[in-house]
């Protein structure tokens, strides 16, 4: 069934759009990310106008973490304090990289910088999860072997603020959240994603949480960055196609549903070393991309755009 | 009376002449005038047919072509060009295409080029790289004809420029009709339908009309509000994007709850 978007003005088929929602839906769930940096590249693959395609995501992005979010709460895997501060330093930080955004695109090559970002960030991200979940899961196979500890007391600890999050089971500064937050607010508003697959890495293994409570401390905030991405867009360049958003989040959330099911039936290891791959599955496809020649040199634009 | 009889002389005399530089006139029919693009609007085929309206027999010589061209409202385009630099592709060159048609379809009765001379394209603008205009690129930029190129060739594989040479049918040189189909990713405008009638590759008539290409119902209220008002349009996406979310949760609870 064909449909035609009234802001991206092409007409694509309903149901692939609903089969995408729900795949990217269900890692959404599984893993705590908003899977825009999934969904995005597939939704240019189909022939969306790049720009429809990142605001559209955006809005896509709040609704399957709504839902996501929610069955989190339930099972009371949502730290609301940490994620307060995390929101706070993100906004701040959304609002200085749309600064440096616009900045950028006015030197050009702006598409090429977001590209380059993926790529290195994707890439050292998923190579360190990858080769941290996989000792991890070897550690848990000595018979015999005391669960080891991942709890070090560095330079975090010894920061001022100091506050008790109770659901983590965390008492350090606010300092390291706050700044986390920020830094993936500048990430996000520079790629276009919520900013999930850098959030979810910083909070295991840069602020010591348990990965239970990181995926919906991490969906809590995306939310909240991703509706202020969609007002953006919605507002300056006029690309949310709500028709677009409607079909995919009506597979994103049932999808979002049934990976939360999944991923608090599996183990926190194989949980990682699955978004690990994931991650640096996309990263690789990217750096084909830089890398091996075009097969259309040529590429068209608005003019006056970027 | 001698100046009258002078009189009705020229005018006997330039009566003939005036019609016979339209001799042959082009009478036009469209199977549709407006194309409605609604929710499912998957394309669009539009019949365009007509009749040869002509106060004297069928000329002897070169037998009658018809050409059709239905193009979309123009725009400039930016075009860029991908190359090799520290190992990867980034964009490079750019050109400025200050005219290029969102839609462009031909339809000729011959192969183009029997229908049609060289010069008389130049003139009409009828081919599909003569309907694209570009002027001058920067001077340091190699092979910027390729940049105009390129921009037919890739709106080509979107089915968006197209010529269908021997598709429009003509009988005993006085009926002629064509099927110009028209993809889904049609964008809004007036589209000019021009039909040309060519003798021994001479145009001898021309005709042009529009058809309306308009969004409608909840596409155009989409459409308007996004752009009129676009918070209220923001508010509500993200209206609608927490309703899903709330419902998708609230309803798979009922569903493992029973």
């Amino acid at each position: 069934m064909q449909i035609y978007l009234p802001i991206a003005e092409v007409s694509v088929n309903a149901f692939l759009l609903l089969g995408l929602g729900g795949m990217v839906g269900i890692l959404s769930g599984m893993f705590g990310v908003g899977g825009g940096f999934l969904m995005t590249p597939l939704l240019f693959f189909i022939g969306i106008p790049p720009a429809v395609a990142v605001a559209t995501e955006a809005n896509q992005i709040v609704a399957s973490s709504f839902s996501g979010v929610l069955a989190h709460f339930r099972r009371r895997t949502v730290d609301l304090k940490m994620g307060t501060i995390l929101l706070t330093g993100g906004l701040i930080g959304a609002a200085l990289g749309v600064v440096l955004f616009n900045y950028l695109k006015s030197l050009g090559q702006v598409d090429l910088l977001v590209k380059l970002c993926y790529v290195v960030f994707l890439g050292v991200i998923g190579g360190l999860m990858f080769i941290e979940s996989l000792n991890a899961i070897r550690k848990s196979r000595k018979p015999g072997g005391a669960p080891p500890k991942r709890r070090q007391r560095g330079w975090i600890h010894a920061m001022p603020l100091k506050m008790r999050f109770r659901t983590s089971g965390l008492y350090i500064s606010v300092i390291p959240p706050m700044v986390v937050g920020l830094l993936v607010g500048v990430l996000s508003a520079i790629m276009g994603v919520g900013g999930g697959f850098i959030m979810v890495p910083a909070m295991i293994y840069l602020l010591g949480m348990p990965t239970k409570v990181v995926v919906g401390t991490s969906l809590f905030q995306i939310i909240f960055v991703t509706a202020f991405t969609t007002m953006l867009h919605a507002t300056t360049n006029y690309t949310v196609d709500v028709v677009l958003a409607v079909l995919l989040l009506v597979g994103g959330v049932i999808g979002a549903q049934i990976g939360t099911v999944i991923g608090g039936k599996m183990k926190a290891e194989q949980l990682r070393i699955l978004l690990a791959g994931l991650v640096l599955a996309v990263c690789g496809k990217l750096a084909l991309d830089l890398l091996l020649m075009p097969s259309e040199l040529y590429s068209l634009g608005a003019a006056g755009g970027h | 009376m001698r100046v009258l009889t002078y009189l009705a002389l020229l005018a006997a005399l330039i009566v003939p002449v005036a019609t016979q530089a339209t001799e042959e006139q082009v009478v036009l029919g469209l199977s549709r005038d407006r194309v409605a693009i609604t929710a499912n609007f998957d394309g669009s085929d539009i019949l365009i047919f007509g009749a040869i309206k002509r106060e004297t027999p069928i000329p002897d010589g070169d037998p009658l072509q018809v050409i059709v061209a239905v193009s979309g409202p123009s725009a400039p385009v930016l075009v860029r060009r991908k190359e090799k630099k520290l190992g990867i592709w980034v964009n490079a060159d750019s050109v400025l295409v200050d005219s290029a048609p969102s839609f462009y379809a031909v339809a000729t009765s011959s192969p183009f080029h029997e229908a049609i001379s060289d010069t008389e394209d130049l003139r009409h603008k009828i081919s599909i790289t003569r309907a694209i205009r570009s002027v001058g690129a920067d001077m340091n930029i190699q092979n910027a004809q390729e940049f105009a190129e390129a921009v037919v060739r890739i709106r080509a594989n979107d089915a968006l420029y197209s010529i269908r040479e021997n598709t429009v049918a003509v009988d005993e040189q006085t009926l002629f009709r064509t099927e110009i189909d028209m993809p889904a990713n049609l964008t809004e405008g007036n589209y000019s339908a021009r039909i040309f009638l060519t003798r021994g590759g001479k145009v001898v008539s021309t005709y042009e009309t529009t058809i309306d290409v308009q969004k409608v119902g909840l596409e155009r209220f989409l459409f308007n509000l996004s752009r009129e008002q676009p918070i209220v349009y923001g508010l509500m996406s993200l209206a609608i994007a927490i309703a899903a979310g709330w419902g998708a949760s609230a309803a798979f609870r009922a569903l493992r709850g029973t």
